[in-house]
């Protein structure tokens, strides 16, 4: 029998293995969940989770799928946090500082207090892309933020009420569309292909029997 | 850290053996031991895992036994329990499923000028598309050409591919990456603009795109920002329990039900995309699952009970890494990618038995010989694992690669003590992706007019095997061409009334094959509750 440790959902008492992430443990404890319950591996953000270790005052921050249970843990999921998300047209917005200040001016009362990277969830440097974002550093603030799951931790810790994953997801737009070098051989080949240059190629390919394709695909040459 | 014994007496093996195996480039199989080797462990071979279908479209063909019970399942309401006379929402076009097929075709509607809403059991973006990591293939580059990537796909997936679709995926897919760069998606670039790209299983050229090893989560939080900026409406936390039709036969919505109210709506639509994805969480043969929460085959058994046939329903695809240790992340997803980048597979005495990048099927029939008749696994609390040597990366392609080029992966592993730049990492198959589903034509209208169908519920585009990146690939190219042709169609549309009467033609054709099957389908959540 694995050793068992204590946790409280939402202050109630349950014992489970130790072995299992928090998710686990509350489904081990019987809940069927609905909300806070996404990928299940760290990838979309749905299980937020804050708790406290008994006799530990620090508030500890985490992602319920990607974390163990720990004794005497006192557990709280965030399900939904309601961030503010600015709406747009990426066709007209311009990737100048001016676009942050109208969408999101909040940013510019960061008080500088760091609770926005001391809760993230990815371990992710939060206030430092906030500032980036602050002097239309784009580039920098879609690289620094590039992990966000967008659980909205950070901003529940905030003073200045910013909606920290909006901001990096504007950037990162902002930069994936106006900033980042533009890719040539992809126009040549759409202009290619819609000038009708692989259409002999394939419906060649698509009149051949099996046998050819076979005789074709396991003798094609491989790239290095 | 490995802290089990045997555990690290076989990195010992793996670390000796490491600077011998990094120089070799294990030969590839021929066509004849490939059959064999799939013939013998691939799963989709083992007879008893399926049965026959005893009514329906498909009559008389295979499928999963776990797939079988929900297509000739129980509806969750019945025909008289509905009012339809009073629709709750009525619009043009109705998307079932907020992925990345759901959103694209969401995106396209808009763009047509129809009135078009996004209905989703979870969250927008709830999807396995989030969970892609590896990439997105299209043949962009000069020495590669559509046809080239056609013949990949075409011959990995075993000759079987409906051809005109598979035509159509391969022609559109440099449009589909331009769509996506000008929505904002960041792709891995070289400083000239130039696509950094690789090789994935089975591709005969480096093709695959990505955006390091959150391919999906970025091009879906794109997706579903561009959703938001529309304001397109997302009905969240509301399933769809059954398809509507009209007296005519032809789609006109859905009955829709709260997942926490449990409050019964109805959606009257002139045309509907079923966009509900894939079914890893029927952990089919036991097997964990790369998948999301809700991938429960929800489309193929509302699509089959309406009538739409399916395509491939008994061919599955077990993604040959899945994490197998530790236990908090088995089944969990590692990218194709970690092998694209020089990874190889090494068993417990530190040999390199396969070249690690055969198509998935055959990776995957490779691992499961290794760990079994071979007995060349390395033990794990949940059964065996293969060696996965990430040091391998930075010994061929420099220190800090796998922080720049798998950071997720890093960081998977780093939160439970593994530190994948100097630990190889233990893997074995995990459900990854249902390669078959609703038939659709080129258009993405199923057999039923007016039900269009786009992403992983259908069933055709990659025949019998998937190639890696073929999948976030395909979500865009039919989510796109789905909510195109059925924003076009809805304009010509005139509904007739609605009816739900195929639910009791359905319990007829059930009672009149004595079939007697208590479990409530579709199934919208697994259940992972303790058993008592």
């Amino acid at each position: 029998m694995e050793k068992l440790v204590n946790v409280y959902f939402f202050g109630k008492k349950y014992a489970v293995p130790e072995s299992l992430t928090i998710m686990e443990a509350m489904e081990y404890a019987g809940y069927q969940l609905v909300r806070g319950c996404g990928c299940r591996n760290g990838f979309c953000g749905a299980c937020s989770t804050i708790y406290r270790i008994a006799g530990d005052r620090t508030l500890r921050t985490c992602l319920a799928c990607s974390t163990k249970v720990e004794d005497n843990m006192y557990v709280a999921t965030l399900p939904f946090f309601p961030l503010v998300k600015a709406v747009y047209d990426i066709e007209k917005v311009k990737p100048t500082e001016q676009i942050m200040m109208q969408l999101y001016p909040e940013i510019y009362s960061c008080i500088g207090c760091n609770a926005c990277t001391n809760a993230c969830t990815q371990g992710l440097n939060v206030m430092q892309y906030i500032a980036y974002a602050q002097r239309g550093e784009y580039e920098k603030c879609a690289e620094e933020s590039f992990d966000c799951v967008m659980c909205g931790v950070c901003s529940s810790r905030c003073p200045a009420e910013i909606s920290h994953p909006q901001v990096a997801m504007l950037a990162r737009r902002l930069n994936g569309k106006y900033l980042a070098p533009h890719c040539d051989h992809l126009d040549e080949r759409i202009q290619e292909i819609n000038n009708g240059k692989y259409e002999l190629l394939l419906e060649d390919l698509m009149g051949k029997p099996v046998s050819e394709m076979k005789e074709l695909y396991n003798h094609r040459e491989i790239e290095k | 850290m490995y802290h089990d014994t045997f555990m690290q007496e076989s990195i010992k093996k793996v670390e000796a053996a490491r600077e011998a195996n990094v120089r070799l480039d294990p030969r590839r199989m021929t066509a004849e031991e490939k059959e064999v080797l799939l013939k013998t462990y691939h799963p989709d071979y083992r007879e008893n895992q399926f049965t026959e279908l005893k009514i329906g479209p498909n009559k008389g063909g295979e499928v999963p036994v776990e797939l079988a019970e929900l297509l000739q399942g129980k509806a969750r309401i019945t025909a008289s329990q509905v009012d339809l006379s009073n629709p709750d929402y009525d619009v043009d076009v109705l998307v079932i499923g907020g992925g990345g097929a759901g959103a694209s075709a969401a995106i396209e509607a808009h763009e047509n000028g129809t009135n078009v809403m996004i209905v989703t059991k979870l969250r927008i973006g709830d999807a396995n598309t989030m969970m892609a990591e590896g990439g997105i293939q299209a043949a962009d580059k000069p020495g590669d050409s559509p046809a080239q990537h056609y013949l990949d796909a075409f011959g990995g997936g075993h000759f079987a591919a409906q051809k005109d679709l598979l035509y159509k995926l391969v022609t559109d897919a440099p449009d589909a990456i331009r769509w996506l760069s000008e929505l904002g998606v960041e792709f891995d670039k070289a400083t000239d603009g130039t696509m950094i790209t690789t090789h994935g299983g089975g591709t005969s050229r480096k093709r695959m795109h990505a955006a390091k090893d959150y391919s999906g989560a970025e091009i879906m939080r794109t997706l579903r920002d561009e959703v938001l900026n529309r304001q397109i409406p997302v009905v969240d936390f509301t399933a769809v329990i059954e398809l509507i039709k009209d007296e005519n036969g032809k789609c006109a919505g859905a009955v829709l039900q709260n997942m926490e109210t449990k409050e019964l709506l109805v959606a009257k639509a002139k045309t509907v995309v079923l966009a509900t994805g894939g079914a890893g969480r029927l952990h089919y043969q036991g097997f964990p699952t790369s998948n999301h929460y809700g991938a429960t085959a929800d489309g193929l058994v509302l699509a089959y009970r309406a009538g739409a046939r399916l395509l491939y329903p008994e061919t599955l695809q077990y993604h040959p890494t899945g994490a197998a240790f530790p236990a908090q992340i088995y089944g969990a997803l590692v990218t194709e990618k970690v092998r694209s980048l020089g990874a190889m597979l090494i068993n417990a005495n530190g040999e390199a038995f396969m070249n690690p990048l055969e198509t998935r099927d055959v990776s995957a029939a490779s691992i499961i010989r290794e760990c079994t008749d071979r007995g060349n696994g390395v033990p794990t609390p949940e059964g065996f694992g293969i060696w996965l040597d990430t040091p391998m990366i930075e010994l061929k392609n420099g220190e800090g690669t796998i922080e720049k080029r798998i950071p997720a992966m890093m960081r998977m592993f780093g939160k439970h003590g593994i530190d994948i730049r100097k630990e190889p990492i233990l893997i074995y198959p995990t459900l990854h992706y249902q390669n078959g589903g609703v038939k659709i034509t080129d258009d993405g209208q199923t057999d039923i007019e007016n039900l269009y169908a786009a992403g992983e519920v259908v069933g055709g585009i990659h025949g019998r095997n998937r190639l890696m990146g073929n999948s976030l690939l395909d979500i865009i190219v039919f989510g796109r061409n789905a909510g195109k042709h059925a924003s076009q169609k809805a304009k010509e549309v005139s509904v007739g009334a609605l009816t739900l009467s195929h639910i009791d033609a359905f319990n007829q054709e059930l009672a009149d094959a004595g079939i007697k099957i208590e479990t409530v389908s579709p199934k919208l959540l697994p259940d992972y509750r303790r058993v008592k």
